[in-house]
């Protein structure tokens, strides 16, 4: 391949951001100084350029914090740099939603619009940005700031909610919430961070998220507002570690044994075995295994895996090196969504100490037993939470979901036998270990036959205390909701959103069903990443159906046609429902919306087009939720 | 007739029109090529007809070779399948989903559906989305695999379900929208179905773009790239419906990494890429196919020697392709082959 560059020179800016990622550039084959002489008309590296090709997406993050966007020279740079084509390059670029590749202004809000955000006023406010600050993407008066909606910012039991995207030399990425208009144009209006001093205190800033913070008999959540999230000393005071070190004497095959007994079901929707899982990929004879965390957490509603990096992350990285340990993987990939800057922050500063102690590195807590773990960024997109689109996306790729089969226990990130987990189901492992031998069938006993162990849910919506809620299996949805305070001023409830966006709408007829995998499925719904969303008889329900609909079709890839085409015809159709606009009989827009449903769950390639219709669908089956 | 060991039979004449450039009876020994094991066979159940295929062999290899027609648009022989289009799913008995055939592998014992309702409805569903969003008029025409008018008579898709088509992009207009961002339909315009109709870019001599015939099958994008020319000049930009073949930052042809090879208007199965030649004689109406002839023969230009067809339209070459079962080209061309027939158009004047 013949790498063809066009246009100017990247900027002195853009070159120190990217070299700051990928190192000084070589020689003048890979965009550095040419030297004629010892260099020769012969180029040479190129091999070895595009080997680094993962590190592509950390490149265009440096270029976006730095200048606030994708100039096509600093593209070029990168691309030089990488040996990867440019036309390859800007199909990665564009495919972002947290990427420009037009001119932006360095400062931006992205405003959540999203279900949860939409419940708590994030429609008024964005009219009142509109009104204040022009058309979302206008730039401000100064030309330096500017707004942008967004999809859910995983900070919904503290809704409404906005994240800060300020590039330059010194970037900034922060989150606030609850926000209203005059918050996030003051906050447009500073350059530098907030100042975090003066705040709650840590278990009071816990219990804005996680209500249940410091309560003793919480498994998952215990540390939580308890220890210093920047602390390892503190973590290995309460207990951290521990279950690491059983890992380490009880031996892999013994860790794969307890895991397997727990019947620990994957939390991220798809309730696969992690067992199971860990234990194919500890067979596989193709070398090397990966294990990869993944924190992609974008199913709209959810924010459990955010509390959990916020506020036990060393519990993270703990799990992450039993899971390596137990399949035979030496390196690890933690990949967080780029809306996620504190817990960013803090899983980046537990990995830096827990390899400062010695718990990763060449020989892990002195066992001999080597690992480490990388930190991939995001960059705004929902389909890089589905296991297959986050391999291409830390490849360098966009984040195309691949088919199945192969699975990713055979062929996985890099082709190779890979373990991947969401972070929830992760931190499970800990209490499974931490008491030695016989923790798996300790943990079994937990829960209900088929659904094991605690579980976290993400209450959201018109509930008085919003956040995450730890409770064992076999819970009702009605102990749910009182854990939350009940809806608040006395009011009724009208429907209840199910495992999120991909989820499921049910009535209040539904509250004693036990939240289980097996409960929610004699239901017809499904449990998805734990998402509880509550909306009263206030809510506006075809809104909130139409903004699904706008979520599907913002997010899907565009790979296959099913889900390509299909959310944009389930987008109009549910608009012309709700706008009245008759084309034909309500009852054979509803057929269609059913052929339409079908063909995308039938036929798309991955979890996205496949359940794209199923909230919008189910709240169509109940017209006492819905009326359109 | 009693056989005669020593008895050399007569050389075939070459059919009409075809040009050998060595005597078939001048050939004294033909190498025989090395010896290779053949997978094991595997045993699998379709439409209820029990048959083995070797292992490693896809769905749409198997049905194939029953002469099954299932139906296909980003698929190629020549090609890596990316799975994309989805038209060619099947009904694998045991699985929560529909499977592309022309990908997914055979498996021993697999029980596989290949007309049932479930799969039925997907492709009719599937080309009704497709012909809603795409200009399909010249799909099919262009290589066996695609031939979406048929599909569609078959499974009785009526794209016109979702409304008439809305009016279409302006020029760059759809290149330069943002990913995660899109303008949601609203009262009326919810009438009007989406599509990615857009001003045909015309940037060179060579060949046209027009993207308002894409399905987005990828299929340029490998040409290009690492199943052929290995060039990577167009690549998939954007999102979602959104989502479009583009060089990068949009750069007209001349200005990118292109080097006219051609082989993207080759594998399109939609008449989206195409000569120059081509889209202007369609433009002026003088396109006319059942007036053209075949020439097979060998490209003149260099010592590969590669297998050229010659589409002849009133005694002027019009347009180029290689046939893809040729094990010299599988297909594909360079510039030259591909391109460089003009001097033959060029009449001596007087």
């Amino acid at each position: 391949m013949d790498l063809h560059v066009i246009g100017p020179l990247a900027s002195p800016a853009e070159r120190a951001a990217v070299d700051a990622v990928l190192g000084p550039a070589e020689s003048g084959w890979h965009g550095g100084r040419r030297d004629s002489p010892n260099e020769g008309h012969v180029a040479s590296g190129g091999h070895d350029a595009r080997s680094r090709r993962d590190l592509l997406l950390p490149a265009l993050h440096a270029l976006q914090d730095r200048v606030g966007q994708i100039t096509q020279p600093g593209l070029n740079y990168v691309c030089r740099r990488l040996s990867v084509p440019p036309a390859e390059a800007y199909g990665v670029a564009t495919f972002y939603a947290l990427l420009s590749t037009k001119p932006r202004p360095p400062a931006v809000a992205h405003v959540c619009d999203d279900i949860a955000c939409r419940l708590a006023g994030a429609e008024e406010t964005c009219a009142d940005l509109e009104r204040r600050l022009g058309p979302a993407g206008s730039p401000g008066r100064d030309g330096r700031t500017t707004w942008l909606r967004s999809p859910c910012l995983g900070l919904c039991e503290q809704a409404p909610a906005a994240l800060f995207t300020i590039a330059g030399e010194q970037p900034v990425r922060e989150t606030a919430a609850p926000v209203d208009a005059a918050g996030i144009i003051r906050r447009l209006e500073r350059t530098t961070s907030a100042s975090t001093s003066g705040g709650p205190g840590l278990l009071g800033t816990a219990r804005a998220s996680a209500p249940q913070a410091g309560e003793p008999e919480l498994r998952l959540l215990r540390r939580v507002g308890v220890v210093d999230p920047e602390s390892l000393e503190d973590y290995v005071a309460h207990g951290g570690f521990a279950a690491l070190r059983s890992a380490l004497a009880m031996g892999a095959e013994a860790v794969l044994r307890e895991v397997t007994d727990s019947r620990l079901l994957g939390r991220g929707g798809a309730a696969f075995p992690t067992g199971r899982k860990w234990s194919a990929v500890a067979a596989q004879p193709a070398q090397p295994h990966y294990v990869v965390c993944n924190a992609d957490e974008s199913e709209p509603g959810t924010f459990s895996n955010r509390v959990l990096l916020e506020l036990d992350p060393f519990a993270v990285v703990e799990s992450m090196i039993i899971e390596g340990f137990a399949t035979g993987s030496s390196k690890g990939f933690l990949y967080i969504r780029g809306e996620y800057p504190l817990a960013e922050s803090r899983i980046r500063g537990a990995i830096d100490r827990a390899r400062a102690a010695g718990y990763l590195g060449a020989s892990v807590a002195g066992s001999g037993f080597a690992f480490d773990i990388e930190v991939r960024r995001g960059a705004g997109a929902y389909i890089c939470g589905e296991e297959t689109a986050l391999f291409e996306s830390i490849e360098g790729r966009r984040g195309e979901p691949r088919n199945k089969p192969p699975f990713p226990v055979e062929v996985g990130l890099f082709g190779k036998p890979t373990a991947i987990n969401n972070v929830e189901t992760m931190v499970n492992v800990v209490p499974i270990l931490e008491g030695g031998p016989g923790g798996g069938a300790r943990f079994a006993a937990i829960g209900t036959e088929g659904s094991t162990g605690p579980k976290l849910f993400c209450l959201s919506g018109a509930v008085a205390r919003p956040g995450v809620y730890e409770v064992p299996f076999g819970t009702t949805l009605r102990e749910m909701l009182d854990l939350a305070g009940g809806v608040p001023g006395g009011r009724s409830i009208r429907a209840i959103l199910l495992g999120g966006a991909a989820g499921v709408f049910v009535g209040p007829e539904t509250l004693d069903t036990p939240l289980t995998f097996e409960g929610t499925r004699a239901i017809n719904a499904t449990l998805g990443s734990g998402v509880v969303m509550v909306f009263d008889e206030t809510a506006d329900m075809v809104g909130t159906l139409r903004r699904i609909a706008a979520f599907f079709r913002d997010e899907s890839c565009g790979q296959c046609v099913p889900c390509r085409v299909g959310t944009v015809r389930q987008e109009e159709l549910l608009a012309r429902l709700a706008d009245k606009v008759e084309i034909r009989s309500r009852e054979e827009e509803l057929v269609l919306l059913a052929d339409i449903g079908r063909a995308m769950r039938d036929a798309s390639i991955c979890g996205l087009g496949q359940t794209a219709s199923s909230a919008i669908e189910s709240a169509m089956r109940q017209p006492e939720l819905v009326a359109l | 007739m009693t056989h005669d060991p020593h008895h050399v039979p007569a050389p075939e004449l070459p059919p009409p029109g075809l040009v050998y450039t060595t005597p078939a009876g001048r050939a004294t020994h033909t190498p025989e090529a090395p010896r290779r094991e053949l997978p094991p066979n595997v045993s699998l159940q379709i439409d209820g007809v029990a048959v083995s295929v070797p292992a490693g062999s896809t769905i749409l290899d198997a049905c194939r070779a029953q002469g099954l027609d299932i139906p296909t648009l980003c698929y190629l022989e020549n090609l890596t399948p990316v799975n994309v289009c989805r038209v060619c799913v099947v009904e694998v008995k045991g699985s929560r989903v529909l499977a592309p055939a022309c990908s997914r592998k055979v498996e021993e014992g697999m029980d596989v559906e290949t007309e049932s309702e479930r799969v039925r409805h997907s492709r009719k569903v599937v080309l009704e989305f497709l012909g809603s969003s795409v200009d399909l008029s010249l799909a099919g025409q262009q290589v066996p695999n695609g031939d979406a008018a048929r599909y569609a008579r078959r499974y009785g898709a009526d794209p016109g379900r979702f409304g008439p088509p809305a009016d279409g992009a302006g020029a760059h207009e759809r290149d330069d929208r943002d990913p995660g961002h899109h303008h949601s339909p609203v009262g009326e315009e919810a009438v009007l179905a989406a599509t990615v109709e857009q001003p045909v870019k015309v940037d060179n001599n060579l060949y046209v773009r027009d993207y308002s015939k894409c399905i987005l099958c990828y299929k340029c994008v490998e040409a290009c790239g690492e199943d052929a020319q290995n060039t990577f000049a167009i690549a998939v930009a954007g999102r979602g419906f959104d989502a479009r073949i583009s060089t990068e930052w949009d750069a007209p042809l001349p200005d990118s990494a292109c080097v006219y090879c051609g082989n993207c208007i080759g594998v399109c199965p939609t008449g989206a890429l195409m000569f120059k030649s081509e889209f202007d004689m369609r433009a002026a109406g003088t396109w006319d196919e059942s007036a053209q002839t075949t020439t097979s023969t060998i490209c003149p230009y260099c010592g590969v020697g590669c297998a050229v067809d010659l589409h002849v339209q009133d005694n002027t070459i019009v347009k180029v392709t290689s046939p893809m079962d040729s094990t010299v080209t599988e297909g594909h061309l360079c510039i030259k082959g591909r391109f460089g027939f003009e001097f033959t158009n060029e009449r001596r004047r007087g």
